[in-house]
């Protein structure tokens, strides 16, 4: 009988929350990495014991962990476990140096500071790990300052792909209010030389070349809190998202408006329709229903939780504009969390699943796509991010 | 290493001992010149997972939000090849890494 395993990155932890494929009982684990912020975790689509983890501090900066057992044991990449050879080598799992190379062509050195002056590339975190869908061992690393990093060793060495940086746009990047970072990373499984990407803020871009070169695709989106509304870059696009058996057709939720691209980002359009706010920061895909799409309406970026303290998921079943609200098991009064960008997954069960967390600690379940919810915890540390494994 | 070496003693912060596996403090053998910067070489030596948590990969410097102090004098502010001060050569005293109290 098919499982689930969600995979949950909060403030002071990570947490894994298991259950069979009813989605009814759960069992909890955790903190794992207590007292450390854990922005993301995922499995390998490949091999779903191995999950990767970004384990991060203000103190100590950043650590990778991996599992190979489900997130029984966890070790550093590179490190020999419980070894205190003094010839092992250092660490460098948590190396992430940027690319600054002439071979590379472009290196650069600055980007854009909230002041407008230019401010060095300086490596914070990483943000989000996106497992390779055919080797255990590859992984990227979307990162703030932003930039991507490949790791073909299980994550024991990192190394930039430089083209996204070196697309000329770099030094007009600069960060939103959490920071210049990488947040999104969507491998296309039709092709394998085909990555998205999207930054905060500098908008989303494109490699169709394995990540050599990248062009911005940013056409239809517009912000009016920039200079030029509709420039090439410099979008606060706050999560992009993709249907696998669809690669072509993505989803956005920009800092305002939803967005939508049939033509793999080239163009897009708004898709807001009769959302009660289109600000938000996370959006997903029914694994089953291309044009289903899931959003968590944010009152404003000045208010960072639902309007009038009602926490609702907005499912739209047309790919866009028409949208319901699903609020059954979902708290309807005083309810002032946010639900950040990463927090949001589907799994593959015949009833999609869909699973969010809150700042507020709680991790919502539907096992019906959404039609009534219940919380699997209710006080965990602010959740940062959610994904789920579906398991055979 | 030169087991004739004189131990040091080191006290990290709590978070930095439970991803090295350390019960309590640590006591190293140091290479002369005796200073952070060697202390450390010989620390991440000894324990590799944390290279880059006390000091940038990279760069070398200390992170900002981490001090060290001995003998009661805060000298995270002086060169990291500034030798220390001899009750810590003689492990008399730690050298302490110190995480900044911040927040709730």
């Amino acid at each position: 009988m098919s499982s689930v395993r969600v995979l949950v990155g909060t403030r002071k932890g990570a947490f894994i929350l298991a259950s069979d494929g009813k989605r009814k009982d759960w069992q909890v684990s955790g903190p794992h990495f207590a007292g450390w912020e854990i922005y993301h975790m995922k499995g390998s689509p490949v091999d779903p014991n191995r999950i990767y983890v970004s384990q991060t501090s203000g103190w100590f900066g950043q650590i990778l962990q991996a599992s190979n057992d489900g997130g029984q044991t966890w070790h550093q990449p590179g490190a020999k476990p419980d070894d205190a050879t003094p010839q092992w080598p250092p660490v460098k799992s948590n190396r992430f140096s940027y690319d600054t190379s002439d071979k590379t062509g472009k290196p650069l050195t600055t980007h854009q500071w909230y002041d407008g002056t230019q401010h060095p590339w300086e490596f914070k975190r990483v943000w989000h790990l996106e497992p390779s869908l055919t080797d255990p061992d590859t992984v990227y690393a979307g990162v703030e300052d932003a930039a991507l990093f490949r790791s073909t060793d299980a994550g024991v060495s990192w190394h930039e792909l430089p083209g996204l940086r070196g697309h000329g746009s770099g030094p007009q990047w600069q960060p939103g209010a959490g920071g210049m970072c990488l947040h999104s990373v969507i491998l296309d499984p039709s092709n394998p030389d085909r990555i998205y990407i999207a930054i905060s803020a500098a908008g989303a871009f494109r490699t169709d070349d394995g990540g050599a070169t990248w062009k911005p695709i940013n056409k239809g989106l517009y912000s009016k809190y920039i200079p030029n509304p509709a420039a090439e870059t410099g979008h606060c696009v706050h999560h992009i998202a993709m249907n696998p058996k669809r690669p072509g057709v993505l989803f956005m939720q920009k800092h305002w408006d939803v967005m939508r691209s049939d033509d793999a980002g080239d163009n897009w359009i708004k898709i807001s329709g009769n959302l009660p706010t289109d600000f938000g920061f996370v959006i997903d895909v029914h694994s089953h229903q291309p044009d289903t799409i899931y959003v968590v309406p944010i009152k404003s970026d000045s208010e960072h939780f639902p309007i009038n303290g009602k926490l609702q998921v907005f499912r739209s079943r047309t790919g866009g504009n028409e949208w319901e609200p699903l609020t059954k098991g979902l708290p309807q009064e005083n309810c002032y969390v946010n639900v950040l960008r990463d927090a949001m997954a589907v799994d593959t069960l015949d009833d999609c699943g869909v699973y969010f967390g809150t700042t507020g600690g709680q991790v919502y379940c539907s096992a019906d796509a959404g039609d009534s919810w219940s919380a699997i915890v209710h006080d965990l540390p602010a959740v940062l991010s959610v994904e789920v494994q579906t398991l055979e | 290493m030169d087991s004739t070496q004189p131990k040091i003693r080191v006290q990290l912060p709590y978070h930095l001992r439970t991803l090295a596996r350390i019960d309590g403090d640590v006591w190293l053998a140091v290479a002369s010149p005796l200073t952070i910067a060697s202390v450390l070489d010989a620390l991440e030596a000894r324990y590799p997972m944390l290279a880059g948590t006390i000091r940038d990969h990279d760069t070398r410097q200390r992170r900002p939000f981490l001090r060290f102090f001995a003998c009661e004098e805060d000298l995270s502010l002086q060169s990291p090849d500034m030798p220390l001060p001899t009750a810590v050569a003689e492990g008399r005293e730690p050298l302490l890494i110190l995480g900044a109290i911040a927040g709730g």
